[in-house]
């Protein structure tokens, strides 16, 4: 077993630096002279080129992308061009409030998901398995952050029972992480479905019941067992999205996360912010991949004896 | 010599009626077809329906943030545009969108899955391990991240969605393509001296079009998404033209006020996706009946 | 004293699937008499409505689109198809036990052996969690698996010798029937015999009744002490071993025995049956082999044939034992 994480966590570090290698490079690629918006428009031309120089940033591609990678390794990813505080920093300043609205999110799709998978397979075609069918399409088709202004419109603006924005206690985590997981939920709903009415209809299943083996239990444990295998998948990937769609969900509460940090990043071309950001929450994924593969193996016996 | 070339025709038109057969015994893929033709037709005849300068993009203050009314069915938006005009010119800008976002990414992703998976190996290894990082960056944030580098444009909008897909069509192809790869009738074109041009592009693309037609169609839907989402956090289209998820943004600043500019432009986004969702998992059903249980 | 040695008494069984294709006739009235201790050969054609029958006995068709429409399935004097289905459940694996086609899929693959034999026990004995796993030890090893894998997963194992584990699962709980669906078929050559053997021995062992489903006279001539033929949802004969393989009277079973190879005659060809098994959504009307039947006449397109028995609970259902169709005159 530690053979099979440590053989992941080597896996991890080429993808690491694909990763920053790809954003780095489309953010060398954008238009725009750092040290000039640094300085300002109005900025004299030969000032500009000392802080280019100063900046490194006249040296050949592959230099400056080894000397960000080198600089990141020791927890420095360059300063913010508008606050001039170092990005890391503020990064992870606003990293729990994200962390904390994209879990709130993944319970939300679990919560939801997985019951309602499971009852809708066991009553295929039923009115319960019909009705959450038609709910979860919906739930796919909606853009979240139109979904999340409806509950806004309806929860805060006209029932006034819970805030329409900021990070102020539990209250004010509700409609956000509904928001975020409601297409996750919609998802981990539909593979759960389809995933438990695959393994019902396995031979295993079918000795369990000529065991005499109660139906609660097949369902509950028979069943359940070998259907979470794959859900464990989407739960992971879905966490991922989520992260990335956290960037929508936060603009619209507000929520001092990583999504707005980034959404402002953009506005104000604040380059080695985006870049930052997208990275730090490109490697939070992988890392949660990474979980989900372990804990991948706890479930699954045939994988397990691979690394045994 | 001629009846065997036929039959082989019929054969495969036989095929897809089949496909076509199966799929219209599905209501949920017929509704969806349905609502899609509609906006299809709604979104090419758009000029007939509201004149785009006059009515779509000019201002009118004097009627700004008006409910829905006989005058204006969807009501008008903070500048006094009706918002019906421009939802259905917004389908335009939607329906283009999805639609060439999924081709660049079929494009790219096709190739690059059918050399991974026709010549395997250590060029295969290379793709798809690129692939993989790829799609370690969840694609919302590769996407924003390729706009605010190219800057936000209708054009770099797509590529920027187009891009961020690439890795799952270049695994469906490549998956495909190794499915295929070693079967007998590649093997016998082989012999025959088929170039490997050839044998890609008259053998193995067509066996790989049944999945990427259904991911195709969720994908359009998925574009069309995205699109709204990076417009809404003002990487998409620029003001005035109309677009979905900008209308929608727009809107947000008066939602105590005007409830329906919020809500019209989602509902039109959901509509759109949904039928696309139907008739995607139509297709799927109807390309691979194993499937359906 | 004969209604103490009855076990099982199946009597005009039907078994349908409804589809929005059309409705599948799997199983058309069929009557079954077991005996404590006996062993039964059910044998026929894939899709002969065998294994259909056998789920009917533990009340497992699938539902939908599977359903009984009739019939009477005793069991030890209670009809099966009467009791409540918590009833039902306490006898499946206790004492009703199936062994199924392929070992390969038919064990949980995330529980262990142990956990999977250890089951049945528990369900059906007031026993604790840690005496269950003990007896399910002792199966393992009366099925000739060494105690020490109780805690491996069936991946770790051979179909040969998931197929021993299943064996012990099904009579763990002492079972008075067992029903044995194809249990060697999906089994390399040299491990069926073996398979086969291991049955048999713990059948008699134990004194279990056994439904043997199979479309291999060989393995019926092992281990059998009656065979019902099977033919598109119907028992077309019904005979002891001895009176089958001297005697057959169905023109179907005459037709599978010419359709094996025999060692002690020379044989040019083998004569199959000629034609296909009819398809179960429309089934042909009178006697339902008669497009296959080498004697087929008129009255057997029209006339469905009664069971006539002949000797000795030798029992058949063809017109010409009716007397209504001439053998005579065929060829």
């Amino acid at each position: 077993m530690h053979k099979y994480i440590l053989h992941r966590l080597l896996l991890l570090i080429p993808v690491i630096l694909g990763v920053t290698f790809i954003v780095y490079s489309i953010m060398y690629l954008t238009p725009g002279d750092p040290a000039q918006i640094i300085l300002g428009e109005s900025a004299p031309p030969e000032k500009v080129e000392q802080l280019r120089e100063e900046m490194g940033l006249n040296d050949p591609f592959i230099v400056q992308y080894f000397r960000f990678i080198k600089n990141g390794l020791k927890g420095d990813f360059g300063r913010s061009y508008s606050t001039r505080r170092p990005v890391f920093e503020e990064i992870f300043a606003r990293f729990p409030a994200t962390l904390k609205l994209t879990i709130a999110g993944v319970l939300v799709a679990i919560i939801i998901g997985i019951p309602v998978g499971i009852i809708s397979a066991t009553k295929q075609y039923s009115l319960f398995d019909n009705v959450s069918m038609v709910g979860a399409l919906l739930g796919v088709s909606m853009p979240n952050f139109w979904f999340g202004l409806m509950l806004v419109l309806v929860f805060s603006v006209t029932l006034k029972w819970l805030p329409s924005g900021g990070d102020n206690g539990l209250s004010s985590l509700v409609l956000p992480a509904i928001t975020l997981g409601t297409s996750a939920a919609a998802l981990i709903t539909r593979m759960t479905r389809s995933s438990m009415l695959e393994v019902i209809r396995q031979d295993y299943i079918r000795t369990a019941r000529a065991k005499g083996v109660l139906e609660k239990k097949v369902i509950n444990k028979h069943a359940l067992k070998n259907a979470l295998i794959p859900i464990i998948t989407v739960v992971g990937l879905q966490f991922g999205y989520l992260l990335g769609g956290a960037v929508l969900t936060e603009t619209v509460f507000s929520w001092p996360g990583v999504g707005r940090l980034l959404v402002d990043a953009i506005r104000q071309k604040d380059t080695p912010m985006v870049l930052a950001s997208v990275v730090f929450v490109s490697v939070t994924f992988s890392f949660v991949n990474l979980m989900v593969d372990i804990l991948y193996a706890y479930v699954d016996p045939r994988i397990k004896s691979q690394y045994k | 010599m001629a009846t065997a070339k036929k039959s082989k025709k019929n054969k495969k038109r036989s095929q897809w009626s089949e496909v076509w057969r199966r799929l219209k015994k599905n209501k949920m893929a017929m509704v969806g077809l349905t609502i899609l033709t509609i906006i299809v037709l709604l979104a090419v005849f758009a000029d007939f329906i509201a004149d785009y300068d006059e009515v779509v993009i000019k201002q009118n203050l004097k009627e700004r943030l008006q409910g829905p009314s006989a005058k204006h069915w969807l009501g008008t938006d903070e500048f006094g545009r009706d918002i019906f005009a421009r939802l259905i010119h917004g389908a335009r800008v939607s329906l283009k969108v999805g639609i060439i976002s999924v081709g660049i990414s079929i494009i790219i992703g096709g190739i690059l899955g059918s050399i991974a998976g026709y010549y395997g190996g250590l060029i295969d290894n290379i793709i798809m391990r690129t692939m993989d990082i790829f799609l370690a960056i969840p694609s919302i944030l590769l996407a924003i991240a390729i706009v605010s580098a190219l800057g936000p444009s209708l054009m770099n909008l797509m590529i920027a969605v187009g891009i961020s897909s690439v890795p799952s069509y270049a695994r469906i192809v490549r998956a495909s393509v190794l499915s295929i790869r070693d079967q007998e009738f590649i093997e016998a074109a082989k012999a025959i001296g088929a170039s490997d041009l050839r044998i890609v592009l008259k053998h193995i693309i067509p066996n790989t079009l049944a999945p990427v037609i259904v991911q195709g169609t969720l994908g359009v839907a998925g574009a069309i998404l995205s699109t709204a989402g990076l417009s809404f956090i003002g990487l998409g289209i620029r003001p005035p033209a109309p677009e979905w998820g900008a209308m929608l943004a727009g809107g947000r600043a008066y939602l105590r006020y005007a409830w329906h500019v919020t809500t019209f432009p989602g509902l039109a986004i959901m509509t759109i996706i949904l039928a696309l969702n139907f008739l995607g998992d139509g297709l799927r059903d109807a390309l691979d009946p194993r499937l359906k249980q | 004293m004969r209604e103490n040695k009855e076990l099982l008494n199946i009597e005009n069984l039907a078994i349908h699937y409804i589809t929005d294709d059309g409705t599948v006739k799997a199983v058309n009235g069929i009557n079954i008499k077991l005996n404590k201790g006996e062993t039964l050969g059910l044998v026929g054609e894939t899709g002969a409505g065998k294994t259909t029958t056998a789920l009917g006995i533990m009340r497992l068709v699938p539902n939908p689109p599977g359903e009984i429409m009739s019939g009477v399935i005793e069991f030890e004097g209670r009809d099966l198809l009467k009791i409540s289905e918590e009833e039902m459940r306490k006898i499946r694996g206790n004492k009703i036990s199936m062994i199924f086609q392929d070992p390969m899929t038919s064990l949980n693959p995330v529980m262990t052996v142990g956990e999977q034999i250890a089951e049945v026990i528990e369900i059906h004995q007031n026993v604790s969690k840690q005496e269950a796993m003990e007896k399910a030890g002792e199966m393992l090893e009366l099925v000739g698996i060494p105690k020490a894998r109780l805690n491996d997963y069936p991946h770790q194992f051979s179909g040969g010798m998931k197929q021993r584990v299943i064996i012990a699962i099904a009579l763990a709980c002492n079972p008075q029937l067992l029903i044995a669906d194809e249990p060697t078929t999906a089994l390399d050559v040299t491990i069926q015999a073996q398979v086969l053997d291991l049955m048999n021995n713990l059948k008699n062992e134990f004194n279990t009744a056994m439904i043997l489903i199979t479309h291999d006279l060989g393995v019926v001539a092992e281990v059998c002490d009656k065979v019902a033929i099977m033919y598109a949802g119907e028992i077309v004969e019904t005979a002891s071993l001895e009176q089958l393989f001297e005697n057959p009277k169905h023109p179907y079973t005459v037709g599978l025995f010419g359709s094996i190879p025999k060692l002690d005659e020379e044989v040019d060809r083998l004569k199959p049956i000629k034609g296909l098994m009819p398809d179960p959504t429309n089934l042909p009307s009178g006697c339902k082999f008669h497009p296959r039947c080498p004697y087929a006449k008129d009255i057997c397109t029209k006339k469905e044939p009664k069971v006539t028995e002949l000797e000795n609970g030798h029992k058949v259902k063809c017109l010409i034992y009716e007397g209504l169709v001439d053998v005579k005159e065929v060829k």
